[in-house]
């Protein structure tokens, strides 16, 4: 059983903080749905006014099509999962888990075997009994998920969950809730501010920032064809060239900057005449020129394996990083020399600065 | 004692070292050898002192065991501060959970200088507060009577008085150390626990208070101790039928002149409160040392 979840303009005002502004989406059954933003651009206020730890000032939670409103943290069909994760410490990991189960009045008996099922599923089995201090910081994790999994939501909700955990850990984790949230079906809602972490499991993505939402998109269209600049800088590395657009013809927008006219695809607000800024990716750059060429100087090369980070200074003075593949570092650029790039119109954006 | 060393300096850790021996031995040790050492002769004029009649005898122990009244008021004193804890505990619970999770940085001052301040003032007047509060042509009858409450005036003195100024007197020792257990435990804990569907009830019995087990046993064992050990109270708001085990102990020093039975008296309330305090801990599955800190 999952279910949908649509704000509906909901915003939050805390004293005269603005928290959030007109937010409106909709997270369909099923979906796993991330929430991207960086630390207090509104994000685990959302995720609150969801949970209904905090009613929103303004506009409405539907969940599962009905509406949420005066309904408590407790009365609603969704599970928390803490930043901190906020097991027990006093509870062994079978009463964590069975928990929500006590809490409705569920049988001894029947409590433990949905425990037991439980951990058969996070592949704790017989743990049951350790307590929560015991475990490392993914089994931890995984109880946490167990204990929110045991009161069957519609929508799970999770702050942040891996952000204690270490990269191998998290990269590891990531699979494991991705594949939990597929043999499960529940709808997730998942906060975070690590864009890789948003990128990697979510089926859609919503990007907020000072408290307002940006876009709501596929991981792939986010990063492809950013509808602000914000998204554009706040996903992915980006070298953005400031100018003024001059044309914009088939999908094609030209930018008059300081390095020169440059090309790329039309995004939101391009129109002739307008300030904008072209956003190219580190990968889409490629040394030698071609298309769009580019001269910079060269400060510093990061050989990381399978690619190269090359940092420097556009002749503008605007920073510039490529990533280039280790089959073309052949014609990698020197540090302390200069060099040319180049791009392929279709793979920057241009989009208006309003 | 190495870490005092080095902390300190030999020189001045060795004055703390004698200090803390000088107390424990001249201000606790010698003055309980003391009472055990009278409680264990028998009352006699000084010319007898140290004649063939002063030997060690149960016999004072032994009168408080075959006296009835005194006995009574003795298990009364014990089960009536066990109340006193227990009612103490009734208060300050919701108090110390509101000021460790709900209030506001400005609440909880104003909410600590509220509690505090009034032991700025000395036990006896605060006691002398409630005496004229409670007295039987005092505010709070006048206020019950003309709110229609009651008809006539209530003899509020006995029991009932006794069992406020307790309370009274000793909220501090039972907010304090719940509110530091309670202000400790992640507020996250206690919304989790409201998201998986717990009640309010449940929230507090299975997060909180095993949480703040070891506050709350402090707070029993100092509340149930000062209690037991309290004069003040009983002697100003008690009543001929409501007297405390204290008020027997202070007859027999200052008004009997038997200091040996007195001591032999204060000996066995020391031992049971000790008894007392053991149990209570061990049932709350609590540490001496927790309790200590």
């Amino acid at each position: 059983m999952s279910h949908s979840v649509e704000l509906a303009g909901i915003g939050m005002t805390f004293g005269t903080t603005r928290a959030v502004s007109d937010v409106s989406f909709k997270v369909e059954a099923g979906e796993f749905f991330s929430i991207l933003g960086p630390s207090g651009c509104g994000k685990t206020t959302i995720l609150r006014m969801i949970a209904g730890f905090i009613e929103p000032t303004d506009g409405r939670v539907l969940i599962g099509d009905q509406d949420m409103k005066g309904l408590g943290p407790n009365q609603r069909p969704t599970a928390m999962i803490f930043q901190s994760l906020a097991l027990f410490p006093l509870m062994s990991v079978r009463d964590n888990i069975a928990f929500g189960l006590e809490a409705r009045g569920v049988g001894r008996a029947e409590r433990r075997a949905k425990a037991d099922d439980l951990l058969r599923l996070i592949a704790l089995e017989g743990y049951g009994d350790r307590m929560p201090g015991e475990l490392s910081g993914g089994q931890r994790q995984r109880v946490a998920i167990a204990r929110a999994l045991a009161v069957e939501p519609g929508v799970l909700l999770l702050d942040e969950p891996l952000s204690a955990l270490d990269l191998k850990l998290r990269q590891h984790m990531r699979a494991e809730l991705r594949a939990l949230q597929k043999r499960t079906g529940v709808t997730f809602i998942y906060i975070t501010h690590d864009q890789s972490e948003a990128l990697a499991m979510s089926d859609r993505v919503a990007v907020m920032s000072a408290g307002l939402l940006q876009q709501v998109a596929t991981p792939r269209e986010l990063y492809d064809n950013p509808a602000t600049p914000f998204v554009a800088r706040f996903v992915g590395e980006t070298n953005a060239i400031p100018g003024r657009i001059t044309d914009v013809q088939a999908g094609t927008a030209r930018i008059d900057t300081e390095l020169g006219p440059l090309l790329g695809r039309a995004g939101q607000g391009a129109v002739p005449g307008a300030q904008g800024t072209i956003y190219v990716r580190p990968e889409a750059l490629m040394p030698g020129g071609g298309e769009n060429p580019l001269q910079a100087q060269i400060d510093r090369v990061d050989f990381e394996g399978s690619f190269a980070l090359v940092h420097g200074r556009f002749d503008s003075g605007a920073a510039l990083t490529a990533s280039v593949p280790s089959t073309r570092l052949a014609d990698a650029p020197v540090p302390g020399h200069r060099a040319s790039f180049g791009f392929q119109h279709a793979h920057a954006v241009v989009l208006g600065d309003g | 004692m190495g870490d005092l060393k080095n902390r300190f300096g030999p020189g001045l850790s060795t004055i703390f070292l004698i200090l803390v021996l000088f107390w424990l031995a001249v201000m606790v040790l010698a003055p309980n050898l003391m009472m055990i050492d009278y409680a264990l002769r028998p009352n006699l004029p000084p010319a007898a002192l140290g004649g063939p009649d002063d030997t060690y005898t149960l016999s004072n122990i032994l009168y408080l065991a075959g006296e009835p009244t005194h006995r009574a008021i003795f298990f009364k004193t014990i089960w009536a501060s066990g109340l006193v804890a227990a009612v103490t505990f009734a208060v300050c619970y919701p108090i110390a959970f509101w000021m460790a999770q709900r209030a506001t940085t400005g609440q909880l001052a104003i909410a600590l200088m509220l509690i505090i301040i009034p032991f700025f003032i000395n036990e006896v007047l605060r006691t002398l507060a409630w005496f004229i509060i409670l007295a039987y042509r005092g505010p709070l009858n006048a206020v019950l009577m003309n709110i229609g409450l009651i008809e006539a005036p209530i003899r509020w003195q006995g029991n009932g008085g006794v069992l406020a100024a307790m309370v009274y007197a000793y909220i501090l020792f039972m907010l304090l150390p719940i509110y530091n257990a309670i202000e400790s435990l992640e507020k996250a804990q206690i919304e989790a626990a409201r998201d998986l569907g717990a009640s309010r009830w449940r929230i507090h019995t299975r997060v909180v208070i095993p949480h703040a087990k070891a506050g709350i046993a402090t707070g029993f064992v100092f509340t149930f101790m000062l209690a037991a050990g309290s004069y003040v109270a009983p002697a100003l708001l008690g009543s001929p039928g409501s007297r405390w085990f204290t008020e027997i102990i202070y007859n027999w020093f200052f008004e009997g002149g038997d200091w040996n039975r007195g001591a032999a008296y204060a000996l066995v309330l020391l031992v049971l409160c000790l008894a007392v305090v053991l149990v209570t801990l061990r049932l709350f599955r609590v540490n001496l040392t927790d309790v200590a800190k």
